[in-house]
């Protein structure tokens, strides 16, 4: 597998690992208790695809997908910087959904035929799920989309989706975070 | 020296973690057994990726051939072998008598959102199928929920994968 493939694998892990994190943040105060589920749910998803591509990038290198999750320094995440802010606003939190949904799918599409049938394989297995996640999305983009504040949302997050390489402020408060409990124990602790 | 047929009858004793009337060999997650040299290679496949349950599926095989004398070597497809149609007639029959519904059998096209709220779902206690989707997802991934409307009570649909 060479570099370029796994960066890309890692541009999509990175992806799934933040946004995984960032709709945890729903559980509990989503203004339903059905969207408490599903946004845990979609959550646990996102990560587990995540935790999936990084071992495949991890063999390659010899290390583990817990290194690649939480041992980078947050300017080396591949991430795009919709995934990264913190969206508590339903409708903006919606239009990322919405958004993100329909790229990862076309994203997804291409990666089902690669040539590499080990990635082909698992990129096939993810997108069984992500259906799911499409469905929801259209769920709720079918409810709101004529809600001026969600289509402005819409039209402010759209163009971060292909913003990769720099990264906003949230990420490095999300990695401090996320990566605190492992960081309070020296590098190569078994947890 | 073990068999084959041992390492199975074993394996579909091991209950599934999240929804033990099952098992694992009635959920369809293991594709190969390989017995050569006192070991016994299983090919494992899990459901859905990011389901806590495969760790321990993983390590409860391990136990089970260890307890066979026989040194456990178990492989992780990450490939796309596994859907619900893997479920077994009678593992489907014992999630319907547990009150979860069986995942409906997959189509050429996949599954959408209209399917879900307007196709013909049987409830698991009563047979009607005057139910509702209530929620696509569930309290794991694998399970949607849904309501009957002819015996008043909620139900999990297994999702179809």
């Amino acid at each position: 597998m060479d570099e370029k493939v796994q960066n890309t694998l890692l541009e999509i892990a990175d992806d799934e690992l933040i946004l995984g994190w960032r709709d945890s943040e729903w559980t509990g105060i989503a203004p339903l208790l059905e969207e408490d589920v599903a946004f845990s749910s979609i959550a646990q998803n996102e990560i587990g695809h995540a935790r999936a591509l990084y071992e495949l990038v991890a063999r390659e290198r010899g290390i583990t997908a817990d290194e690649l999750a939480f041992d980078r320094d947050p300017a080396d995440y591949r991430c795009a910087q919709i995934v990264e802010l913190r969206l508590l606003d339903w409708e903006k939190a919606i239009a990322r959904h919405v958004l993100y949904e329909a790229a990862d799918a076309r994203r997804l599409e291409r990666l089902k035929a690669s040539g590499d049938a080990e990635i082909a394989g698992l990129a096939a297995k993810i997108d069984r799920e992500e259906i799911y996640h499409r469905m929801h999305a259209q769920m709720w983009h079918d409810r709101l989309q004529h809600e001026p504040r969600y289509t402005a949302a819409l039209a402010d997050l759209r163009p971060l989706l292909d913003k990769r390489g720099e990264h906003t402020a949230e990420l490095a408060e999300l990695w401090e975070e996320m990566t605190m409990v492992r960081r309070s124990q020296p590098a190569g602790t078994k947890w | 020296m073990v068999t084959e047929a041992q390492v199975w009858d074993a394996l579909s004793e091991i209950p599934d973690p999240e929804i033990p009337v099952v098992s694992l060999v009635d959920l369809g997650v293991v594709r190969e057994v390989n017995v050569a040299d006192g070991q016994v290679h299983v090919d494992f496949t899990p459901t859905f990726l990011g389901c806590p349950a495969l760790e321990v599926m993983r390590d409860a095989m391990a136990e089970r051939i260890r307890a066979l004398g026989a040194e456990p070597q178990i492989n992780v497809c990450l490939d796309d072998s596994w859907s619900t149609d893997r479920i077994t007639p009678a593992g489907r029959e014992k999630l319907r008598a547990s009150g979860f519904a069986p995942p409906a059998p997959r189509e050429a096209a996949a599954p959408t959102l209209v399917q879900l709220q307007s196709n013909a779902h049987r409830c698991p206690y009563c047979g009607s199928t005057e139910t509702r989707l209530e929620n696509i997802f569930g309290p794991t991934p694998c399970r949607s929920l849904r309501y009957c409307a002819t015996c008043r009570q909620p139900f999990e649909q297994f999702k179809t994968i």
